[in-house]
């Protein structure tokens, strides 16, 4: 079956040849036409719109976005406040770096639909350190925006007030994870929050009710309240509402983003039609489909079960290819949508060189708090990195595996999750090489370059 | 402490974006590191005073967060994405590369003085791979002829300034 067009909601403009960054631009195409709309609506409207229209977080997570609004605490009388999440930090994700570097109004008129929607007066669009050109582009669009009355005191005469400010983190991929990026707002580092009690949206940024949302999902909302929550139904599939992007790296011929249905193109169109496939003289060997804490993929595994289609349970049967890119397809298959990230690997891949990768960075990003995953994450690199440098032990797969199985669920935040999770999928998927490597590699000499 | 004005305009500036100043800390750090290049032990003393807090609030900060340095760096920075993305399509072999051009090893100053270069985590642009970010600039698909054209254009800078 041939793959689906691309459904470009979120990137329509994204490489436009002519479509810039500043305010007339967007304008021009309509801009700031949806939040005037939306403003001359009641706030308790929009969340209704956006609750029908079934729209899930594009972090990581898939939260649905109007749970997450309905959870806020409004009766406390203290200020609400919104948080972009603008971290990007997931290994294999870049989408919001386009949309921040193309069209930054976008993002923030669909900040400021969800900001009039929850009542916020103020709102901090936090981005990753590494985005110099990005933070600068957005503090440039507030300015322009705020020059036009559409950011700032009584926005567009109304009686309605909203700032927004950028703030820049410095390198930390705990950043992402909603209560470390509190943390990190209110100067400190970013160790995550126990919850309960920190719910960000009773107990969150100065300990006041506060939303963080994606930048992807920020500008679905407005998306939402330009079209309804109904319509935007009609985008994807049940559960799997609206459009996806997927950031597609590693080893095919064509990497880059790519906007879909959500839930209409299975995996193996998005790689082999619209990615064109394997590099020369290749063949695919794995694909880790949501960020690279997500459990890896081996091509030639098969995947059965039954799942809902509509009132009814059928059966499925499918490989590696046949799987649908949505959350609960993902899910079914023991592995998650995530972020997005698509990182594909070919045969010229050696899969404990790739771990001891994936591992370096979680033992470097792990934020130290808790012990399990401090400890662990250090020690899964080292295993990994002594493997990889000739020096592997008979016992280091089964090693690995404990350690790793010791982490998930006993930390305060999902990093702990999110770091052993690869440990644990690479060892199940390719448990051959891993058992193997003391034999093959012992006293081999350490490779001048990995991967 | 010898901050610029425009960076002091910038620090009373941002400071006012929060309800709570200690808030302001990342901001300022970063300001400050622009300006001077690295936060040395008088600059945490000195934010810590402007915000109200004690030295060990910035320093506990400034050792948690990668991009903030505590050592001068060379005059040029460059920054290779050392993660997976990258490393799948090349990017250990385009560190090597940089190292090569410059005979330094990654954390260091060259012994000119003229480049730090550092194997970084994700910068977020892995459908590009290889990423190198020089300073604020991101380049992509960074292959071993980009590198060393990007590493004669260092050079050519260098000699450029020494040469007036």
């Amino acid at each position: 079956m041939p793959a689906p067009d691309q459904h470009r909601l979120i990137f329509a403009h994204i490489d436009e040849p002519g479509y810039s960054h500043d305010l007339a631009c967007y304008q021009k195409h309509g801009g700031y036409a949806v939040m005037k709309r939306a403003f001359a609506r009641k706030p308790e409207e929009l969340i209704d719109e956006v609750k029908r229209s079934g729209l899930r977080g594009r972090g990581g997570a898939g939260f649905p976005c109007g749970v997450k609004w309905s959870l806020v605490d409004r009766k406390s009388g203290k200020p609400i406040y919104l948080i972009v999440n603008a971290d990007e930090s997931e290994p294999g994700t870049f989408k919001d770096r386009y949309i921040i570097h193309q069209d930054p109004h976008q993002l923030l008129e669909g900040t400021l639909i969800a900001c009039f929607a929850n009542n916020v007066k103020q709102a901090y669009i936090y981005i990753r350190g590494e985005m110099p050109l990005g933070a600068r582009i957005l503090e440039k669009a507030i300015a322009e925006a705020r020059a036009a009355n559409l950011v700032g005191p009584n926005i567009l005469g109304t009686s309605y007030s909203c700032e927004i400010y950028v703030h820049r983190g410095a390198g930390a991929y705990i950043c992402g994870e909603e209560t470390g990026l509190i943390e990190s707002l209110e100067g400190k580092r970013a160790n995550p929050r126990i919850k309960p009690p920190y719910f960000p949206a009773v107990l969150g940024l100065y300990q006041c009710p506060t939303i963080v949302n994606n930048v992807e999902t920020l500008c679905h909302v407005k998306h939402i309240a330009d079209m309804g929550g109904e319509a935007y139904t009609k985008i994807g599939t049940p559960n799997n509402t609206g459009t996806r992007i997927f950031c597609v790296s590693g080893h095919v011929q064509r990497p880059g983003y790519y906007e879909f249905e959500a839930g209409k193109i299975t995996l193996g169109q998005l790689l082999y039609e619209v990615c064109g496939g394997p590099l020369p003289g290749r063949a695919f060997k794995a694909v880790i489909p949501g960020g690279s804490s997500a459990k890896i993929l081996r091509f030639g595994e098969r995947f059965k079960g039954k799942r809902k289609v509509g009132a009814e349970l059928v059966d499925y049967d499918w490989g590696v290819e046949d799987v649908p890119m949505d959350f609960d397809s993902l899910g079914m298959i023991g592995t998650m949508g995530g972020s997005g990230g698509v990182i594909v690997m070919d045969d010229s891949v050696n899969m404990v060189e790739a771990l001891a990768n994936i591992n370096a960075f979680y033992a470097h990003e792990s934020c130290g708090q808790c012990t399990p995953c401090r400890e662990g994450s250090l020690w899964m690199k080292k295993i990994t990195t002594r493997m990889v440098h000739g020096t592997a032990r008979a016992e280091d797969a089964a090693l690995l595996k404990s350690v790793a199985d010791q982490i998930p669920g006993r930390t305060i935040c999902a990093f702990g999750e999110a770091c052993s999770w690869p440990t644990q999928s690479f060892l199940a998927k390719f448990g051959d090489e891993f058992k193997n490597y003391s034999e093959t590699k012992q006293g081999s000499p350490a490779p001048a370059t990995l991967i | 402490m010898n901050l610029q004005p425009t960076t002091l305009q910038k620090i009373d500036e941002v400071i006012t974006h929060y309800p709570v100043k200690r808030s302001a800390t990342l901001p300022l750090l970063h300001l400050v590191q622009e300006d001077l290049g690295w936060i040395s032990p008088e600059a945490m003393e000195w934010i810590a005073a402007k915000l109200e807090l004690q030295p060990i609030n910035i320093y506990e900060v400034v050792t948690f967060y990668p991009m903030f340095r505590q050592k001068p760096i060379g005059r040029r920075h460059i920054k290779v994405c050392r993660t997976l993305s990258c490393a799948l399509t090349g990017g250990y072999k385009v560190c090597a590369e940089f190292q090569k051009q410059f005979g330094s090893q990654p954390g260091a100053v060259s012994a000119d003085g003229e480049v730090t270069i550092d194997f970084v985590e994700c910068l977020a642009s892995c459908g590009t791979g290889p990423v190198v970010m020089i300073d604020d600039d991101l380049h992509v698909k960074v292959d071993l002829a980009r590198a060393q054209q990007l590493s004669a254009q260092i050079k050519a800078g260098a000699k450029a300034r020494s040469t007036p």
